[in-house]
């Protein structure tokens, strides 16, 4: 019942901020601070209390919603989720306290929608009933439309136009082909369910399979997003207010990268394989094309958009290497990009209440005049950059390691986008608070509460850079789940005769992969079986 | 006729005593209330005895009626629609001094024609219930005789219904002519023996066919639709939105079904053609509509071309996935019109976009109700709509109709665009306009409608459940 609190915390105090805004505008901010809490607190007891051990599911609660579809209320935790769920609630709380002073018109409806996506974000990374999943997919994005719509910069209304119709418009694609594998199921067992659990392993003919995949993909490639379809993205960014650019970029994207791990790879195995080349061509594409758009950019906050789409080519390129270190880094990358590009989402949003712009032409020596805010983009723009000590530096380098093994040529691609990471990131640095000042702006440093959010991201970003290992540690169970189902199908594909597969996984040396399936299975708490059990699945596929 | 007879056409009597008694009502008394309190009561009272017919179904009453379940709920449909209209009426209507009590009387008449279409088992039947709707609402629509949209709308409704009546007659004829009789059950037996593409037949259906297309305002019978629905008076415009094209939905269906008409590779064709197109034309031409109105009636061609893509599924599940997707259209197009009616006066309709602009911060409450129609409309979740789509798209993949499936999800994409225009507007900054002050009725009705949409939305497993276990044909 504790993952249904989660939510109905969230919604309850959605409500409650909108009735109190109307009286007083400080009520809904400390509702939220407090529903969000009360959320964290939740959360983080069951991370010291259950972490080390967990077989499946830390929870798994489910009951019917509509049986008549064969949908259920099915909601379940596990180390991924867990994590996931940690900076959902942190960001959420940095997030209503940046717009203590941004936001003064309409306070209850900004909150409302504010915890409204927070709640369908939670919603998103525990579902696993997909018609469920798709509901609270969808639950993001109206509050989202109105946040940016609302609150926005100046051309807010087409940003936000643009953002719903390229996210309605997959999510239509996801939906049709949750529908489809709904049918497939059906029509083979006779049981027709929206539930995850079940549809995993579902025998279809490939070819069908991977046109169902590419729904799939189509939602969480524009969420992410990937190159092509990253259209959307800067607009949104740039003209969100601060908290809708913070949760954009560091919840929102984030959807995207966990549908792929949490959908992608466990329900269409081979498929995926087949798209891997594909997959990790679009991340390598999304690495440098962003990144040289980033650098192009004069206005800051765009520029800090762009670099989202270079770093969330890594997690692209990591999820399709198919190997436990990229998957490791990919989650790493997932926090370390939350929390660094969220840090400089809200760095820009704090130089705009001053100076009232986001020209860095306009911009320059900014350092003498605020010398701690100029720290902390000193800060963020080295993790940004992949400065080891900090996050990203460990998240990027486990993807690379892990591409290498993959595709030797993609990984080397994308090691270029370290380099051009640095270039724009140290533009950064340059343009805004070093160089030559043009204008002699008036500003202020940062004042206690924006030194104290600031504190607790910079915190949070050296934290994980220096011990990443819990929250490998937590996430790796959930990682190896998803590997494991990959290297099953895999396995059995490439290998006729399934008896064989037992003697090629005893020698670890012929194949890189199959060190790791090992080192899986012995991670594993039922390797043994679950191999004999894939062995029997596998003749039958046969 | 047998008591039976009487017993199961209780709710008909009911609807066909309340005009004659309004009538000798105001012939003695013209007051606003007591007529309008008294209507509000009939309807109830109506609804109320289909549940007392409820346990004598299914009944025939030869040859021209058939009660079963099924007619019993489109019966409660239309009713509950009659109802939230006559709510949503109350002080749009009580501004026409001298003739807002007969507003009522029609009301009545019109809402007997269309309950007749859902128990229709004979031509002439249908022929009878269509045209006293129909004739009803050419006196609805032009109700604001003052105004020269209002009668141009009437006008040009009772040419184009005329016509098409006369096409629906026309083809009610050659079907008889091919097979010497007018009762359903009976057109299926002789279509077994006949040929059943012959071109008597043939034409007979087609012209049925354009009567029909007319009727529910499908593509490419639709050209009335934005003017009627920019002329009537706004409550007038949602009743015709969804009072009479439930009815001639119901009708329709149950024709098709029984027919099945899916089988015959000419009509499946047809009607795709139609769906498809309606969708298209639609949603296009909404995009660039600058009046309300005239966005939902387009909107409701595109809803149509939705709707009718389950007349293909051949399968009692797509009856109920239509009652389902018909509720949900209903209850949703009543908001978006109440909502425009209560804004409105007899002098002022609130119609263009820009009279919505900021009215979120200025009218939470039924901007709130206007947003969930808005996107119940656009089928987007935590809404009515949506399930209702979900549910359509169910069971059109499960029948295979993969290119109208496609075709709907695209136009929901379309759809979506002119949506968000007019919410945008209702959230952007406020300006100047003034707003009437809202009816407690008027209010009241607005918040069930939007609570109705939410639970639809979030909870629809129970009224799935009803549909399912009881309605089939």
């Amino acid at each position: 019942m504790i993952l249904i609190y989660l939510i109905v915390i969230l919604l309850a105090g959605a409500i409650l901020s909108w009735f109190t805004g109307k009286h007083n505008p400080v009520w809904p901010r400390i509702i939220s601070l407090i529903a969000l809490s009360i959320d964290l607190i939740i959360i983080s007891l069951y991370v010291i209390r259950s972490i080390p051990s967990y077989k499946d599911w830390l929870i798994d609660i489910k009951f019917d919603w509509i049986p008549a579809f064969g949908i259920s209320m099915h909601l379940a935790l596990d180390g991924l989720s867990l994590v996931m769920l940690i900076l959902t609630f942190f960001l959420g709380i940095i997030s209503v306290i940046i717009s203590w002073n941004e936001i003064n018109s309409k306070v209850g409806f900004f909150h409302f929608n504010l915890l409204l996506i927070l709640a369908g974000i939670t919603g998103v990374f525990l579902s696993l009933d997909l018609f469920l999943f798709y509901f609270f997919w969808e639950l993001m994005l109206v509050p989202m439309y109105f946040l940016i719509g609302i609150w926005g910069h100046e051309n807010r209304t087409a940003a936000s136009n643009k953002f719903f119709l390229y996210t309605q418009a997959s999510g239509l694609l996801i939906f049709i082909s949750i529908i489809a594998l709904y049918f497939v199921h059906g029509h083979s067992t006779g049981v027709y369910t929206f539930d995850y659990l079940q549809l995993l392993g579902t025998s279809m003919p490939s070819s069908t399979a991977f046109l169902i995949m590419l729904g799939f993909l189509a939602a969480f490639l524009v969420k992410l997003p990937v190159v092509p379809l990253h259209n959307w993205l800067p607009d949104a960014h740039t003209e969100a207010p601060t908290a809708g650019s913070l949760i954009l970029a560091a919840l929102l994207l984030k959807t995207g990268a966990y549908g792929l791990l949490r959908f992608i790879v466990p329900l269409f195995p081979s498929e995926s394989v087949t798209f891997a080349p594909i997959g990790m061509l679009l991340g390598v594409a999304g690495i440098l094309y962003g990144a040289k758009l980033a650098f192009a950019q004069t206005d800051l906050k765009r520029l800090v958009a762009y670099t989202s789409v270079s770093h969330m080519g890594f997690v692209i390129l990591g999820v399709f290497s198919f190997n436990e270190l990229a998957y490791q880094g990919v989650v790493i990358q997932m926090i370390a990009h939350g929390i660094s590009t969220g840090a400089l989402f809200v760095l820009v949003g704090q130089l705009y209440e001053r100076i009232h712009t986001r020209d860095i032409n306009k911009m320059g020596g900014l350092w003498e005049k605020a010398p701690v805010m100029g720290a902390i983009g000193l800060i963020f723009s080295m993790a940004s950059l992949g400065l080891p000590g900090l996050g990203n530096f460990i998240a990027e380098l486990l993807i690379l390691i892990g591409a290498f093994k993959a595709n030797v040529l993609m990984s080397c691609l994308a090691s270029l986008g370290l380099i051009a990471a640095t270039i724009y990131s140290l533009r950064i640095v340059q343009k805004v608070f070093l160089g030559k000042k043009d204008t002699d702006w008036k500003m202020n440093d940062l004042t206690l509460r924006e030194k104290v959010v600031s504190a607790a991201l910079v915190i949070a970003i050296v934290w994980l850079g220096l011990f990443p290992q819990p929250v490998l540690n937590t996430a790796k169970p959930a990682l190896l789940k998803t590997l494991n189902k990959q290297k099953e199908i895999t396995f059995q594909n490439s290998i006729p005769n399934s008896d064989n597969a037992e003697n090629i996984l005893c020698e670890p040396s012929c194949n890189p992969l199959c060190t790791f399936v090992v080192k899986a299975n012995s991670f594993n708490h039922k390797g043994s079986q679950s191999k004999t059990q894939s062995n029997t699945k596998g003749k039958k596929l046969l | 006729m047998t008591g039976k007879d009487f017993l199961c056409l209780t709710p008909f009597l009911i609807i066909a005593m309340a005009p004659v008694v309004i009538m000798i009502v105001i012939s003695i008394l013209r007051n606003y209330k007591v007529v309008y309190g008294f209507s509000v009561l009939s309807l109830l009272a109506a609804f109320g005895s289909i549940f007392f017919v409820l346990p004598s179904v299914p009944h025939t009453i030869q040859p021209l009626f058939i009660i079963d379940v099924y007619s019993l709920f489109f019966l409660g449909i239309i009713i509950i629609s009659a109802l939230l209209v006559t709510f949503l009426s109350y002080d749009y209507i009580k501004q026409l001094e001298g003739v807002s009590e007969e507003y009522y009387i029609i009301i009545f008449t019109s809402t007997l024609g269309a309950s007749l279409l859902a128990v229709a088992n004979h031509f002439i039947l249908f022929f009878l219930g269509i045209e006293t709707l129909s004739i009803s609402l050419y006196i609805l629509i032009a109700f604001q005789r003052s105004k020269s949209n209002s009668i141009e709308a009437g006008i040009k409704y009772l040419i184009l219904a005329s016509v098409s009546s006369a096409f629906l007659l026309f083809g009610m004829a050659l079907i008889y002519t091919a097979f010497g009789t007018m009762q359903f059950g009976a057109i299926v037996a002789a279509l077994v023996t006949r040929d059943p593409l012959s071109p008597l037949v043939l034409s007979g259906f087609a012209m049925m066919m354009v009567g029909i297309g007319f009727k529910l305002a499908l593509v490419p019978f639709h050209m009335w639709t934005p003017d009627v629905y920019q002329g009537a008076p706004a409550p007038v415009s949602a009743y015709i939105a969804t009072v009479s094209k439930g009815a001639v939905m119901a009708i329709l269906i149950r024709f098709f079904f029984i027919l099945r008409g899916f089988n015959n590779h000419y009509l499946f064709v047809a009607i795709s053609a139609i769906a498809i197109l309606s969708m298209f034309v639609g949603n296009i031409l909404a995009i660039r509509q600058k009046n309300i109105k005239r966005l939902l009636g387009y909107s409701s061609i595109a809803n149509m071309g939705y709707l009718i893509i389950i007349l293909l599924t051949g399968s009692n599940k797509g009856i109920q996935a239509s009652i389902f997707y018909l509720i949900s259209y209903f209850i949703t197009t009543i908001g978006a019109f109440g909502v425009i009616t209560l804004l409105s006066s007899c002098e002022y309709e609130a119609e263009k976009i820009e009279d919505f602009k900021g009215l979120f911060w200025k009218r939470p409450w039924i901007a709130i109700v206007f947003t969930l129609s808005l996107l119940s409309l656009a089928g987007i979740p935590v809404t009515a709509g949506f399930i209702a789509k979900f549910y359509v798209i169910m069971e059109g993949m499960k029948a295979g109709l993969t290119v109208l499936i496609i075709s709907l999800i695209i136009n929901s994409v379309i759809g979506l665009y002119y949506y968000l225009r007019i919410i945008t507007m209702l959230f952007s900054t406020s300006s100047d306009t003034k707003l009437p002050e809202l009816s407690f009725i008027g209010n009241i009705t607005l918040g069930i409608i939007g609570l109705s949409i939410l639970i639809l939305g979030i909870y629809p497993g129970w009224l799935i459940d009803i549909i399912v276990r009881f309605v089939s044909l």
